[in-house]
């Protein structure tokens, strides 16, 4: 497995299954903050700690399997190019917060990308796990799997009382953070979902865009996850989020029947001018893509749209971000530059598959 | 009226901006007047770690603290974080400034964790081998108080050698 294998492939290869509800979850994701105890917090540690951190996740797991998650490649930060960093980011194999440390931080990543584990983040371990649609419990079990597996070999800062030992005090405890990634057009629509955000927020929950902290939800894509990490278990956790999913699955479900009921024209029309738009155009914003490929994939869900597969859109999502273009085509591009190859990029997607 | 950016949301702000004395009146909505650059916002924008140190102040800030300036300040013997620094990042330096801080994060998790201080979850499977058990056996006491309550003695007693069992394992086992 070499880095230019992560860098040339817009979607993971866990990506090209279909999970339960993948018309509307696009993916469920447990992350695990952890600790070696004895060591300074990466934002405090010195150079030294730091390397010896990296250097043992380097020595212990590098082509290392673990069940499903085979050939583990270590793959250190400060090697990476602005572009490639952006495009790990863009995949969501490294948080932004980890593509702009320099000092000894790296990333583990496995052949089929479904696991990666951040290191010298702002903890020194942060265990991701993914899985295509709606299975949270599933990835919870497989990722304490993931966990004690590694704890076999690792010290971690443990407190009776206060459970994981993190940097940061708003993840103490479990040190999990649980989320799904949800395509919600009609909720978004009938501007239903602004009315639920706050209601989600009074159950501990959060909602944002796709690009996690403060980004927005640009093509109608929500991130939901859970705040609080200390005094509920990670199971109770993963039940309260996934009943706000059930909720708001059957919310979204309902919305976009009843759009088909009493404006099935307007959305024809809305859903075949996105679609134009795509096929067509010879220059497009990040912005309109995302709302483009955001209708069209509801074109596709409410078989409006019979001959573009669901897995376009989510490569495209992917292959049209700024870092992916640039990786694309090779050398750094100015906005307008990569708006033309965004552009020239979607038609040929659309035109391969027609 | 609508926002003169993206024509889509109603334009809620107004400004006004003068350049070389030539006044220019924009009206736009509030996502583009942070996209287009009108408004200056903080490097992350409104993030929960700047909620966070705001909140560690004001707990902080005992009335004891006037007494003298001058006092002895927390500070964690392994990584040298000092209670302030602590207050002002609103970031831990290491594992050892829970102990350290010890007296100072009730208040502070409560209101970071909705209410709660202690964790409900996960123990590691190696080293917290006698922590797993120490917890069932709490689990099984708590059980067995409300069997006694109730006075079902019978399933009371099962419980006990249960508790038994398990102690006995905790001993054995000493690693």
């Amino acid at each position: 497995m070499t880095l230019q294998d992560f860098m040339n492939e817009a979607i993971s290869p866990w990506m090209r299954e279909e999970g339960p509800d993948s018309d509307i979850v696009l993916s469920s994701r447990i992350r695990l903050a952890r600790n070696f105890v004895r060591y300074s917090f990466p934002i405090l540690a010195n150079e030294k700690d730091l390397q010896y951190i990296n250097e043992f996740i380097y020595q212990e797991y590098e082509n290392q399997s673990f069940q499903d998650y085979h050939d583990f490649s270590f793959v250190p930060i400060k090697d990476l190019t602005p572009v490639e960093r952006r495009v790990l980011v863009e995949k969501h194999l490294i948080s932004p917060h980890l593509a702009e440390r320099n000092h000894a931080s790296a990333v583990l990543i496995s052949k089929n990308e479904q696991v990666s584990i951040m290191v010298n983040e702002e903890d020194h371990l942060r265990i991701q796990l993914y899985y295509p649609g709606s299975q949270l419990n599933k990835a919870l079990k497989k990722v304490f799997e993931l966990d004690d597996w590694l704890e076999e070999k690792i010290d971690y800062a443990f407190d009776e009382e206060r459970g994981y030992l993190t940097g940061c005090p708003t993840n103490v405890g479990t040190g999990m953070r649980a989320s799904v990634m949800m395509h919600l057009p009609a909720l978004s629509w009938t501007q239903q979902i602004n009315r639920m955000i706050p209601a989600i927020n009074q159950l501990g929950l959060v909602v944002r865009g796709i690009y996690g902290e403060g980004s927005q939800a640009t093509g109608n894509i929500f991130q939901i996850s859970n705040q609080i990490t200390l005094g509920k278990s990670e199971e109770d956790i993963v039940e309260d989020l996934q009943s706000v999913v059930r909720e708001l699955i059957e919310h979204e479900r309902n919305a976009r029947n009843q759009i088909m009921d009493q404006s099935q024209i307007r959305l024809e029309d809305r859903i075949y001018r996105s679609y134009g738009v795509l096929t067509c155009s010879r220059i497009i914003e990040s912005k309109e893509a995302a709302k483009c490929l955001s209708d069209v994939r509801l074109g596709i869900d409410s078989g409006i749209i019979e001959d573009v597969p669901r897995n376009i859109l989510n490569e495209l999502m992917v292959l049209t971000q700024p870092g992916f273009l640039q990786q694309y085509a090779k050398k750094t591009l100015t906005p307008n530059e990569r708006d033309v190859l965004r552009a020239s990029l979607i038609r040929e997607r659309m035109q391969l598959e027609n | 009226m609508e926002c003169q950016e993206c024509h889509e949301r109603p334009a809620t702000l107004h400004f006004t901006q003068v350049i070389n004395g030539e006044k220019t009146e924009v009206y736009v909505c509030e996502i583009c007047a942070k996209e287009k650059g009108y408004m200056n916002y903080p490097e992350e924008g409104y993030s929960l770690h700047h909620l966070l140190s705001g909140l560690l102040n004001s707990t902080f800030e005992s009335p004891k603290s006037t007494a003298g300036q001058q006092t002895e300040e927390l500070q964690c013997p392994k990584c040298e974080m000092t209670l302030s620094e602590f207050k002002r990042v609103g970031k831990f330096g290491c594992p050892d400034c829970y102990e350290t801080f010890a007296a100072n994060l009730d208040p502070i998790f409560r209101r970071v964790h909705s209410g709660n201080t202690k964790h409900y979850g996960k123990i590691p499977a190696r080293i917290g081998g006698d922590m797993r058990l120490k917890k069932q056996v709490d689990a099984h006491k708590e059980e067995l108080q409300r069997l006694i309550k109730n006075e079902a003695f019978e399933e009371a007693a099962t419980i006990r050698d249960k508790i038994k069992a398990l102690e006995e394992q905790t001993r054995g086992d000493d690693t």
